[in-house]
């Protein structure tokens, strides 16, 4: 499954967004920063005894099961008085889950995490980035290996100069996408949809900020 | 007319070389470099902020060049500019009169001096040589009509030594396509493999400049071999470094240059000498490969 890759944020950085803010409560969820340790129970908990020692008074904690759903009501009721006795939410999900909580209440809200990509666990313990939602998928003639995402630079037309003995100049544990593309060609008798030109990316392709509005039926 | 064009079409063996702008803009010592070449090479590459590392613009390095009568070869690469700076960046460069463009994808920002900075890449180095040979055709990228337009001799770079080859030259061959008019390879000191490269792509009938960088200690040699991806000097060439005399080692240098130069010529249509700041060396490396 697709999941929301998180960092904690500095403590210094989480200081200073709660500067002033004496009274926390602290948001965790039970999905991807459950899975990558960033705001599980025990993260909430940890974070929850360390803010306790530097004098905030922390009113309660929850950790929801899905922070970008919608708040249900019985959440809320458990929890409202606690919230609403806060001067902000400390919010341990990713920035999808804060910005979901931020629109539902009337309260200051504190991301703990950066949200660094949307991946997928690989291998134990280990995340990689597999779509950055272009908006114009060439993938069809990459092997199903995407370039524009695992490419640091996503060149389209092959491999830099950077590239050597399959790896990537600037992380050499990082494989270089355009050999794995190559060779997967390769094996699939299909190396001539790599002699293609792509054109350079349609930016238009992806307006930022996203947003999409279904036709009716 | 360039002159680098008109010699690689009449077959003569073509030398280049390479001045980096200053980090800074104390920009006179880096012209006297090339003044001191200016007569032993047709053209002189300037660098576009190589390793992603902050320096003056060689657009301006270039024009400063043209002024001193010295041809430049205008690198440009994708890291830093969009598509519409790209592509006005080559309309000023021929505004002033610049007529060789190496078109390059650029080193990652990461790898720089300023690494927390956003890497481009709105284009790669086939979109770049497109980009060139459609202004040199008079329209832009949109099919819009230009009000006069450059006719640039634009070239390409290469690895000769990137392991695996073939996707360096399928991307070649793109490049060829695009619009690339000559290549100048990643620096060469294994001979062997680069005569190997060079059976692969000779159908291209695409001049190739082989790229040969003075080596100035065995450190230099060790650190290439380890951090610079395509880069593979040999053991002997590294121990002939180490056995080398400290005031002998400018000598070594010329030496090892000529040798390479000699070595590579009979595969390609010149040499580009990348001399890091020894440029007074290149009349003794001129010399000593017996190149007229």
């Amino acid at each position: 499954m697709i999941r929301s890759i998180t960092q904690l944020k500095s403590e210094e950085e989480i200081d200073r967004l709660l500067e002033g803010l004496m009274r926390v409560f602290i948001v965790g969820c039970g999905t991807c920063v459950t899975l990558t340790h960033t705001g599980g129970e025990p993260e909430v908990t940890a974070m929850n005894e360390s803010l306790s020692k530097k004098g905030k008074l922390i009113t309660g904690q929850t950790v929801v099961p899905v922070a970008c759903d919608n708040l249900t009501s019985d959440m809320l009721g458990e929890f409202g008085p606690q919230m609403d006795q806060s001067d902000a939410l400390l919010i341990m999900t990713c920035a999808f889950g804060v910005q979901t909580i931020a629109r539902q209440l009337k309260k200051m809200v504190v991301p703990a995490l950066d949200t660094l990509f949307i991946g997928k666990e690989t291998g134990p313990g280990e995340f990689n980035e597999v779509c950055i939602q272009c908006g114009t998928c060439i993938i069809g003639e990459t092997g199903g290996i995407c370039p524009v995402t695992s490419c640091h630079k996503g060149l389209v037309n092959g491999p830099c100069g950077g590239t050597d003995n399959g790896k990537c100049e600037i992380d050499r544990r990082k494989d270089c996408v355009w050999t794995m593309i190559y060779n997967r060609l390769l094996d699939l008798g299909r190396l001539d949809s790599m002699r293609i030109i792509q054109p350079p990316r349609n930016h238009l392709g992806e307006p930022t900020p996203g947003k999409m509005i279904l036709p009716e039926a | 007319m360039s002159s680098l064009k008109e010699k690689l079409n009449n077959g003569s063996f073509v030398l280049t070389g390479e001045i980096g702008p200053p980090k800074g803009t104390d920009i006179e010592k880096h012209l006297e470099k090339a003044e001191l070449i200016k007569d032993k090479v047709v053209a002189v590459n300037v660098t576009d902020l190589q390793s992603a590392i902050l320096r003056a613009g060689s657009l301006a390095t270039c024009h400063l060049l043209q002024q001193r009568g010295i041809e430049p070869v205008y690198q440009l690469t994708c890291r830093d500019r969009n598509r519409l700076a790209l592509q006005s960046d080559l309309l000023s460069a021929w505004i002033l009169g610049i007529k060789n463009v190496l078109c390059l994808t650029g080193d990652h920002t990461s790898l720089g001096d300023h690494p927390e900075a956003k890497p481009v890449f709105d284009f790669d180095s086939v979109h770049l040589l497109k980009a060139s040979s459609i202004l040199n055709s008079g329209k832009d990228l949109t099919g819009h009509d230009l009000d006069g337009s450059p006719n640039f001799f634009q070239g390409a770079v290469v690895s000769p030594g990137a392991d695996p080859i073939e996707p360096q030259i399928i991307k070649m061959k793109k490049k060829v396509a695009a619009g690339a008019k000559f290549f100048q390879t990643q620096a060469v000191f294994d001979v062997e493999q680069f005569g190997e490269f060079v059976n692969k792509v000779n159908g291209l009938q695409v001049p190739i400049i082989a790229g040969i960088v003075i080596l100035k200690s065995a450190g230099m040699a060790s650190y290439m071999n380890e951090k610079v991806a395509g880069i593979n000097v040999p053991d002997g060439l590294i121990k002939e470094m180490k056995n080398t005399e400290k005031s002998d080692i400018k000598k070594k240098a010329v030496e090892i240059a000529a040798r390479l130069t000699r070595q590579v010529k009979p595969f390609c249509q010149g040499v580009h000498l990348m001399t890091l700041g020894w440029e007074e060396l290149i009349p003794d490396i001129i010399e000593q490969a017996e190149i007229s």
